[in-house]
């Protein structure tokens, strides 16, 4: 458990906390990334399409800051095959929007308003997301 | 106007949120996914952290009238639970186990200026639209 970062996962998971609070206690949202990107493009209102675009803005300017302030804090991954990316992005995309949600909206809000379906869905999804790494890093054996 | 950049700042709060946690790794998430190897609980913690935020303060935002800026709360309406959710969500992690990523880390990792942030954002929403045009039609 070297890896471990209690203190900084502690801090960042406040931060998302603070920032879903906000979102519902000013504009009634939900913050579920998946979702909200979603609606970008399933909306014809613009000014459903203008917020949501700006929440995602604002991660990127958070991703594109820190970067800039802590240069190569997040680093490319060498070797990591195309194909598997590729796949499992759609997957992920496909699944989210099947399941109504990711770890931001299940896992963060849903539970933090006691949602039943938001509880399971968190448990199924942490399951199969640690039996599918499982089978590919000691099933396949492959070092990813 | 006030909306707007309120879900500005939100979005800033929540990106911090990734960096600072890490969670923008898609390194560090695998090493939470792996239970049975050099298991890093750090995601666990995360979510502990912001729960512990969220449990407490949706419940007094949710006794509320309606929000500071808007007529009223939005929240999902669906209450059961479905073969959707539970096929959907096994996929979803599925692919967050093959990847690494799900779509909050996804979309701040596009500030990094790496590449495979923009191929995983690309595919997630091409992941997106086959969902729509195959199960939510009309």
């Amino acid at each position: 458990m070297e890896n471990f970062t209690p203190y900084s996962a502690l801090a960042g998971g406040v931060l998302l906390g603070i920032s879903a609070s906000l979102l519902l206690l000013f504009n009634g949202r939900i913050a579920g990334i998946s979702g909200i990107l979603s609606g970008v493009f399933t909306t014809s209102n613009s000014a459903e399409k203008v917020w949501r675009l700006l929440f995602l803005l604002g991660m990127v300017v958070a991703g594109f800051t820190y970067q800039l302030l802590f240069p190569d804090s997040f680093v490319e991954r060498e070797d990591f095959p195309l194909s598997l990316l590729l796949i499992g992005a759609f997957i992920v995309g496909f699944g989210t929007r099947m399941g109504g949600g990711c770890t931001s909206g299940h896992g963060v809000c849903g539970i933090g308003r006691l949602s039943k379906r938001s509880i399971i869905a968190t448990v199924v999804f942490m399951t199969s997301g640690v039996a599918t790494v499982y089978v590919i890093r000691h099933v396949f054996g492959a070092v990813l | 106007m006030k909306q707007n950049l309120l879900a500005l700042i939100s979005g800033v709060i929540f990106g911090l949120g990734l960096c600072i946690s890490r969670m923008a790794d898609p390194n560090k998430v695998l090493n939470f996914l792996d239970v049975t190897g050099n298991w890093d609980p750090s995601l666990m913690l995360v979510m502990g952290g912001a729960l512990a935020v969220t449990l407490i303060t949706f419940r007094f935002i949710l006794k509320q009238a309606h929000p500071v800026l808007t007529e009223k709360f939005q929240l999902p309406t669906k209450k059961d639970l479905d073969t959707r959710l539970i096929l959907g969500a096994t996929l979803f992690g599925i692919g967050w186990g093959m990847i690494g990523f799900c779509p909050g880390p996804a979309i701040t990792a596009i500030g990094f200026g790496l590449t495979s942030p923009y191929i995983v954002v690309v595919m997630m929403l091409i992941g997106f639209l086959t969902h729509k045009l195959l199960l939510d039609k009309g």
